[in-house]
């Protein structure tokens, strides 16, 4: 999956990327960054599109190969990925598309567990159905109970909500924040205020080419955070004028 | 009310002809009246049911053999990238040789039985499946690719439980095609060489100024021919449900 030379299975501690180094063709899309996950939080990355983020993103998930002097350390196990797209199988019903990954790699298939965690995404009456029979909320939470069979303790999300309307966007995140409550997450988002509402950390990703840099927080640790309150709605409005800062508002 | 319409366009035909025959008082030798045509359908029926019996079996074996071959190819220019630069080329040189010049050498080779006709069945099937299904492997979901990869699955995993899956509704395509030209394969084949089966009997009584039993082996071909491909056609539909048909299905919903 991801290249051995690059990874240092054997270090315990954070997971880290140092110096990361990625080009396309000629263009240099971020170099030097040095970046690091908490364990057991939530860590947003937020940036413009096109910035670089998924594909750092995709480099934690073994998904692109590290280019030198690229290092990746503390990932002990695949991590568990979620893409924009449900990627949800049309062949397959919910929970068939949930116990996809033991499907794939021809593990027994836990289905006592998959029942929980469709539960718990609210899904126990739809279990039978085919993904063209479910809404496109409906599907983004099959999509989610498929990523926590994995059993990873690092999930990675490429802007999961970014094709949901508003109105279930934050009902997944509420959900989201409550399924992902012990996990090491990386959630790489182009919304401010859904970074400051699920992010125990938040890390802002600009620049040509990109680096990266932490935004000091003081709203407490309580995820998700309530966004009607002021303190996050200041700080959203900070956090816009940063990230677009020729937009006099 | 699709059938009916068929029905009543064909009794419509039915009518115009029977005029025609009438009217023109063609001899029966050069266009035969409908009821000429029935009451030879009737009167031969056993010996239409004996031909038909060798051309299905022609049009099936030969529906299998493409189909197995087809997919062994696809399967094998998706596996590997030698055997793409190798064969790949070859394929499609082999398509423009026309399958109806080689009939005759394929008789020579394979002689008068039912050999030949089924390699000729089997020739014209094997490229619409070999081509869709190889087509179909290749354009599965980069998303679902990358998503298996992350679960770790084996290169074989992902073939059996994605890409496959994933190419059934363009090789279906393939196979209606195949179902919808095996017929013209075996009759072929039948026309160049044959002892037996309806091409065959065509041919005979063609020869013997027979014309009113000509179309009624005509007829038993054509209802047959619609019947396999509607056959497969159910079938796949049964099968594949994954791609609806958004001719059919979303409209009817919608309605």
């Amino acid at each position: 999956m991801i290249k051995k030379q690059a990874i240092d299975f054997s270090s315990s501690g954070s997971i880290k990327l140092q110096d990361a180094y990625f080009r396309y063709g000629n263009s240099i899309l971020f170099e030097n960054i040095n970046f690091d996950l908490s364990y057991g939080k939530i860590s947003c990355l937020l940036g413009v599109s096109g910035i670089g983020k998924s594909t750092l993103l995709r480099l934690f998930a073994g998904l692109v190969s590290p280019m030198a002097p690229t290092k990746i350390f503390g990932v002990t196990e695949p991590p568990a990925y979620m893409g924009q797209n449900d990627l949800l199988l049309p062949w397959l019903n919910v929970l068939q598309n949930t116990l996809l990954g033991p499907r794939l790699r021809r593990k027994k298939q836990d289905i006592t567990r998959a029942l929980e965690l469709l539960k718990m995404v609210g899904l126990s009456e739809h279990v039978d159905k085919k993904p063209r029979h479910l809404s496109g909320g409906m599907r983004q939470r099959v999509a989610i109970a498929r990523t926590l069979i994995e059993d990873s303790p690092l999930v990675l999300l490429d802007e999961p909500f970014a094709s949901i309307d508003s109105l279930n966007r934050h009902k997944l995140q509420t959900l989201i924040a409550k399924v992902l409550s012990k996990k090491t997450v990386l959630l790489v988002t182009h919304d401010p205020l859904e970074a400051l509402r699920l992010g125990h950390r938040i890390f802002i990703m600009e620049g040509i080419p990109a680096k990266i840099r932490e935004l000091k927080i003081t709203l407490g640790d309580n995820i998700p955070r309530n966004t009607s309150r002021a303190d996050v709605l200041l700080a959203q409005a900070d956090l816009l004028k940063s990230l677009a800062p020729d937009n006099n508002q | 009310m699709m059938l009916l319409r068929v029905i009543i366009s064909l009794i419509v035909m039915v009518i115009i002809w029977q005029c025609i025959t009438w009217l023109t008082d063609t001899p029966h030798y050069i266009l035969p009246s409908p009821l000429r045509v029935i009451s030879s359908l009737w009167v031969n029926h056993l010996l239409l049911l004996e031909h038909l019996s060798i051309t299905v079996l022609e049009i099936c074996l030969g529906l299998v053999f493409g189909t197995v071959f087809g997919f062994i190819s696809a399967l094998s220019l998706m596996w590997s990238s030698t055997i793409r630069r190798w064969l790949l080329p070859l394929l499609v040189i082999s398509q423009a040789i026309p399958v109806f010049a080689i009939a005759p050498l394929l008789v020579l080779w394979l002689g008068y039985g039912v050999t030949s006709k089924v390699a000729m069945a089997t020739l014209i099937i094997y490229f619409p499946v070999a081509a869709t299904l190889y087509d179909g492997l290749r354009r599965t979901n980069i998303g679902w690719l990358e998503l298996a990869k992350t679960m770790g699955a084996s290169p074989f995993s992902v073939l059996l439980h994605i890409r496959l899956p994933a190419a059934m509704p363009a090789m279906s395509s393939g196979l209606r095609v195949a179902a919808a030209v095996a017929p013209i394969g075996a009759v072929v084949g039948e026309w160049v060489g044959a002892s037996s089966g309806l091409g065959y009997l065509m041919l005979h009584a063609n020869g013997r100024m027979e014309t009113d039993l000509m179309f009624a082996a005509l007829f038993t071909l054509a209802v047959i021919s619609l019947f396999i491909y509607f056959t497969i056609d159910f079938i796949l539909r049964r099968a594949i449900t994954w791609q609806p048909d958004s001719l059919l299905t979303d409209f009817e919903e919608l309605k």
